[in-house]
Parts: structure tokens; sequence; C-alpha cells
């Protein structure tokens, strides 16, 4: 059992400062896997554990390879937190990753925004589409259109944590789904500024 | 609920230990002869005296002055407290004090909420039980704390003790719906079924509607798992007129919880179900709705519960925040932008629980407001060792300056500084209990990059009253070195992956007299640290150390000086790679002996 042996006070802070992870950068961090809890209420790992496994297997893999070394692996009982409360914070912390994930979108001439939970769509592509569907009723011209020759009449943008507008499609899905706050669609002649068109 | 509360109203263990009383007392009052005509009127004057007595440690020391007190006073001991039920025999207690109403069990050591004591360790229910049953038929108040109790022993207990009034199950396993039911069912007179913190197997009984009492004063279920009877429960809420608190649990929603607190306006402890607008049923609720029934109930003291939390919903507690002594926010996933408002109208505040995610800018909202703050417990919500941590050495600071009359703080965070630890030690002299919890292993001050010897140091040198105790962080042999020091009246010790030899626990175990319970994991403490306390073991309710430097051959030595003392070594797996070593130890004082009930992986020497 890990914890008699001591070492350098600072090097947990630096541990994770360099380390190398086979995940994308900006995924959020995936649960660690539950350690053993004989008799903590079944119900709640159980649920744990097939949420877990809902998750995307390459994840998973790079979560178990970084928790391979000592420093990292799970100490039984530690923090002191009771099963029953740290079984609740567990079931609190999926319950905020699997709840929908809204953010507002506006259409320039558009009377109205629209709201859209960015969790049900796999990737850029279903929320192009998505997003046509919605406002096609507004657009003149496609968005989806994925044609490289063209300029889009209309170009899809986000608002990201740091309150800049960045065009949709460049950054992994992951991280797109983890900075978004808003989005908007623009015209394609204001969109000129915002670098290339995926 | 913990026995640092009943220490501030002069409580204490329940069987003072004195090896003197074995040979002197044994069999209490059954075994001697009876005393003479005039010692005897002079016992019936001494009963109706000590009758009033209730503090634990007078009546320990009245029943220590000679045989007559003794016997005196075990006539007339109406509370009993075990704090370690295999401390004595059931049927050497039940011999002792033949009228009993009111006893207070506890079994397993806290250690086993951290799951470091393996399944089936023991602390079964049932041995008692079937003493108290002949022994005891007026029995009234039974709590039971961290042992094992089965449906049919629920079921025997309700059916056995007809004036039986209270029930508080609190940190226990074994049993479910079906055990509830049968408490429902045939306690006709209950009045409190407080359920704290169990493991309750979730059996789909529908127990609520099988209570038979017209008398409920306390229904506290949040830890049962499964839907109750929502009809049946209104319908008991309705006709329960002494009822003062109910806290239901998470299938409740707002619009159950409306009508429940429509029929029960006069509940001074509240524990609210699901408190968003998450499934449930029970229709939508308007939060004007909700803060409504808020406004009717003015009686409301003490709010818990808030599940799945939608924050747009808490506006409705305001009517209640400034009559509200406690507040219990600990399941809600809330910012300190979310708490501001509610926290401000809460002046009255003496408890507080809440989750870190509300950060130090949380908390000095609440140092700005509340007073006469007298317990603060802070929860992480994510409890990993490199978690982000919102909750600092700032907050800390910031309580200590607002909440000068704090008497007990629990305060998880990743990052601490031994001037903030310094800082409350100066500012907060009322602290009963000092429980921090850096969690991250061994980590230092974060700012000097020192351990964290002086500011424990200086929470044992400044804060007097200090009894209980637990520390994390970086901790050498010299924070020991003044706990043991300055720590004289303390009387419970949490050890961490903390301290660098022997000579830490030696320091404890010789410099802190009232010392009665002392935890330590992961420590490099051997057999040289556990035998420098030999003095003093029969004075303490316990010892556990788990993953220390213990070996077979400190620990039987110990058992061979001290042969009141049980010693139980606990293996986590049957085969060991190394006998010598000793991974769990639990030895604990007992005029019982070695337990009968002791499974494969404990072997007590």
């Amino acid at each position: 059992m890990e914890g008699g042996g001591s070492y350098e006070s600072g090097d947990l802070d630096n541990l994770k400062a360099t380390e190398l992870r086979l995940g994308l950068p900006g995924t959020d961090e995936p649960e660690k896997l539950p350690s053993m809890l004989p008799r903590s209420s079944k119900r709640a790992i159980l649920e744990a554990n097939e949420s877990q496994s809902k998750r995307n297997p390459s994840e998973i893999k790079s979560l178990e390879e970084d928790q391979k070394p000592a420093a990292k692996a799970q100490i039984v009982g530690w923090p002191p937190i009771r099963s029953y409360r740290k079984n609740s914070y567990q079931a609190m912390k999926m319950e905020a990753e699997t709840t929908g994930m809204y953010v507002k979108v506006s259409m320039d001439g558009a009377p109205y925004l629209r709201k859209i939970d960015l969790k049900v769509y796999e990737g850029y592509k279903e929320l192009r589409e998505a997003l046509e569907d919605m406002f096609k009723c507004f657009s003149l011209g496609e968005i989806s259109r994925m044609d490289e020759s063209n300029v889009h009449e209309y170009a899809i943008t986000y608002e990201d944590k740091d309150g800049d507008w960045m065009l949709v499609g460049d950054v992994p899905w992951e991280m797109f789904l983890s900075s978004c706050k808003r989005m908007r669609i623009m015209k394609g002649s204001e969109a000129k500024g915002l670098g290339s068109i995926p | 609920m913990s026995e640092d509360e009943e220490d501030e109203r002069g409580g204490g263990e329940g069987k003072r230990w004195s090896p003197d009383l074995i040979g002197g007392r044994e069999g209490g009052s059954g075994g001697a002869d009876p005393p003479p005509l005039s010692d005897q009127v002079l016992e019936n004057v001494l009963e109706n005296v000590l009758q009033f007595l209730d503090s634990r440690r007078d009546r320990n020391a009245a029943s220590l002055v000679c045989r007559s007190w003794c016997r005196a006073e075990a006539q007339t001991r109406r509370d009993l407290f075990i704090g370690n039920c295999y401390a004595v025999s059931p049927a050497r207690a039940v011999e002792r004090f033949r009228r009993v109403r009111a006893l207070v069990l506890k079994g397993k050591p806290r250690f086993a909420d951290f799951s470091l004591v393996p399944p089936r360790w023991g602390a079964g229910f049932y041995p008692w039980l079937a003493a108290l049953v002949p022994a005891y038929p007026w029995l009234e108040r039974l709590c039971l704390k961290r042992m094992f109790v089965s449906d049919d022993d629920l079921s025997l207990l309700a059916k056995s003790f007809p004036s039986f009034r209270d029930l508080t199950l609190i940190c226990c396993e074994g049993f479910g719906t079906a055990g509830l039911a049968a408490i429902a069912e045939h306690c006709r007179h209950l009045r409190v079924l407080d359920l704290i913190e169990n493991d309750v197997e979730e059996e789909m009984v529908d127990w609520v509607s099988r209570f038979s009492t017209t008398s409920l004063e306390s229904l506290v279920f949040d830890c049962v798992g499964c839907a109750v009877n929502l009809d049946a429960l209104e319908a008991l809420v309705a006709r329960s007129p002494s009822l003062r608190r109910l806290r239901v649990n998470q299938h409740i929603s707002v619009g159950h919880l409306r009508r429940l607190m429509a029929r029960a306006p006069q509940l001074t402890h509240l524990g609210t179900g699901s408190f968003g607008d998450g499934g449930g049923g029970g229709g939508e609720v308007e939060v004007a709705d909700l803060r409504a029934a808020f406004a009717a109930s003015m009686s409301l003291e003490c709010l818990s519960g808030f599940r799945d939390l939608a924050s747009e919903y808490l506006p409705a507690i305001y009517p209640v925040c400034a009559n509200l002594t406690s507040l219990n926010l600990s399941f809600a996933d809330i910012t300190a932008e979310q708490l501001r408002p509610v926290i401000i109208r809460c002046h009255n505040l003496q408890t507080f629980w809440v989750l870190d995610t509300v950060g130090d800018e949380g908390l000095l909202a609440v140092a700005a407001t509340c007073k006469d703050l007298r317990e603060l417990r802070v929860f992480p919500l994510d409890a990993s060792e490199d978690s982000e941590g919102s909750v600092s050495d700032v907050g800390l600071v910031a309580i200590s300056q607002g909440c000068r009359n704090l008497r007990s703080i629990l305060y998880f965070c990743q990052r601490m500084t031994n001037a903030a630890v310094a800082t409350m030690s100066e500012n907060c002299q009322e602290l009963f209990v000092f429980r921090l919890c850096i969690m991250g292993r061994h980590r230092p001050d974060h700012l000097t990059r020192e351990p964290m010897d002086e500011g424990f140091g200086a929470i044992v040198m400044n804060c007097k009253k200090l009894t209980r105790l637990a520390v994390s962080g970086l901790l050498t042999d010299k924070a020991f070195g003044y706990i043991g020091k300055y720590g004289k009246l303390l009387r419970t010790l949490s050890v961490a992956f903390a301290g660098n030899s022997d000579l830490a626990l030696r320091y404890v175990l010789e410099g802190c007299p009232k010392l009665q319970k002392l935890e330590i994991r992961d420590s490099p403490f051997g057999d040289a640290g556990l035998l420098s306390g030999i003095h003093h073991y029969y004075n303490m309710r316990f010892l556990w150390m788990n993953s220390c430097k213990l070996s077979i051959r400190g620990c039987k030595e110990v058992a061979r000086r001290l042969p009141h003392l049980v010693v139980e070594v606990i293996r986590d797996k049957l085969e060991e790679d190394d006998v010598e070593a000793v991974e769990k130890l639990y030895m604990y004082r007992s005029l019982a002996g070695r337990r009968d009930d002791a499974p494969p992986f404990v072997e007590i020497l």
C-alpha cells in the first residue's frame, strides 16, 4: 500500500504541469475510476461504472495509462470523505456532465434567437446540418456547404471562454464543447477576418 | 451526533476505566451480599439524589466513591452510553445497570467510513439486542452508530419494547426497508426515526404506509435510496401534529415538498429532497409558490437537502433565512454568486455546511454576515488529490476574521499556509474541533514551501479548549512535539501521511493525558512508538493504525503487557507475503476479553 514513502513536496504540482497525455488538450478530465469500496452504496457505484463505459474508449485508455505511475494512483479512503457523500458527489458530477449544454444561437437578420444543446451532436457536421435546418427559413443560402472554392454565404462563429469570436470548426470538437459559450451565424462578408474556412 | 458536541455539555466515557474496578466490583451489584439495612437506607437516599445527575462524567465519578455509591448510581442511570460495543459484554452491562431507558451503542472504528475496515468485521447488533430484550422491557430510546443491524433485528426490536420511542441509526448497514416497515408498524408510540447516512438495502417495501404512531416528532430518511409512497407520507405528516423534523430523500420533488410543507407549517427542521425541476412528477412548481410555502413555515430553524439543485429555486428560502440557525448546502453545487444572496440574509446562522464550489469568495460572504457561526464544514466536490481546489488559506483567514465564535471547523482544501492556520488560532479562541484536510498528501505551505508544523503548533498552543484535532499536509515530528506539549485537553487525534519517526507518536502518547481516540494512517511509526504508549492505553477508547511500520512482534508485546487490551490485527488478504508486518491494527480496552465473533481475517493477539 502506498503512502508510507515520502517524496518531494513540489513533485505533485510539477507532475501535473509536465504530464503527457494521450487525450486532447481541452478535454475534460474523465472521472477517476472509483477505488475498491467494499460495502459502499452499491447502486451509485454501479451507475458510475456504467456511465464510465459509455465514454469514448480512447479516453478511458489514456486515463488508465496515466494512472499507472504510483503517484497518480487512487489511495483507499483518501481524502477522508464518507462513501455516502462521495457517491452523492460522483452522481452530481455525472449529472452535470450529462445534462444538456445549451447555448444561444443568433443569426444575423433573424428576428429571434434559438437555443441548442451541443451535447446531442457528435461533431461539426451534425451541428452545421442542425443549424441549417433550424434557420432555413431565414437563410438565403446554405450554411453547411463545404465547397472550398466558394465563399460561404454565412459563417458560423462562436464566442469562447475568453470572450473572443472564433470560427467554428478550427479546434477539435471536444475542445469546442468546453469553450463555446454562444454562437452567431454571421454573413460571409463579415466573416472574412476570421481565418480560413474549413 | 458526535461526541465533540456532547463534550461541550460535559459528557464523557460511559464506563470509566480503572483496573481496580475489575477486582473489587466483579459482577456489579449482583455479585455481592446484600448490604446491611442502614446502608440500604443510605443507598435509597442517595438514589433520590443521584437520579438528577445527567452528566455521564459526573455519574462515572460518583460510581467510583465506594460500592454503595456504585450500586446507587447503577440503579439510577437511565441513559447508558457504550462507546465501543466490544469494551464490555452485553450481559455485564445489563447486570450492572438495571433500569436503563436509553442506550447509545457504537461499533466500528471511524476509519471504517473510509473503507479501511473490511466488510463483515463485526459490530453486530444482535448480541446486544438479545441481552436488552429480557433486561430492559421499558426501553425507550436507542442510538446505534456504525453497527451491523439486520431487518430481523429491527423487527425484534419493534416487537419487544412496548414503550419504544426513539430510534436513531447513524452510519449503520445490514437493514433495509423491510426492517423500517417493522419499526413503523409495531412501534405505536414512535416519536423519532432518524436514519443518518446509513447504507440501506433497497427492498422496495412500502414502509411509510405502515406507520401506526400518532406522536411522530422527527422523521429523517434522506439516506434511504428508494422512492417512498408519497400519499402515505403526506397522510403521515398530516396526522402528526407533533412533527418538528422532517428530512426527505431525493425522490421527493419540490412539488411534493410543497404539499408536505403545507401539512406541517410547524416544522423546525426541514430537509428537502430534490430542489430542482428535474423529474419526480408532482407537477412543476413556480418559484413564487415554493416561496410562499416557506413564508408559511416561519418556525424553520434548520434547512438541509437541496439535492439536484436548480439555482433559480434558491430564492424560495429567503423568507426563513433570518431565522435559520443551521443550513446545510453541502449537496448543492453552487458558486459564490449564487450563495451570496442567500447567505447575506442568514445573520443568525450557527451551523453551515457547504461545498467548496463557492470558493474563497463565497466564504468571504459567509464571514461578512454570519457573526455567530459556531460550526463550519467545507466539503470538496472533487475529492481527489490533484483537483483544482477552490478554497484555500484565503477563505480560512476570512472565516477566522468574521466568525470569532467558531467552535468547530472541518475544512477540505488543496492549498494552505501556516500563517492562515496561525491566524485562525489567534482569532478563534473558542475552537473545540479543528479538522483541516489538505487533500494533497505531504503538501507543504504553498507560499513558503515549509512543513505545516508551525500552523498546527499555533492551533494547539492558542486554542486552549481544543479537544479534537485532525492534521494534514507535510508534517515533521516537530508538529507532534507541539501537540504533545500543548494539547492537554485533546481527546481525539486523526493523523494521516505525517511525521518522520517514532518520536512523533511518542510525543503524543506521552504528552496528551486526555487522549481517548487516536487514529493514524500511512505514517512512519513503528513498534517503538507503539510501545511508548503502554502507560496510557487503558485510558483510551481505542487506537487505530494502518499502513504504518508496525510488526507482529511489537503488537504481541503490547498484548502481553496489557492483558485487558484487545489487540486486533486485521488483514485484507488472508495469504500474506510478509507475515511480520502489520497492515492494520485496532486495539481497545475491554472487560469482555477477546470477542468470539471475529472473522478469519482478524487475528486477536
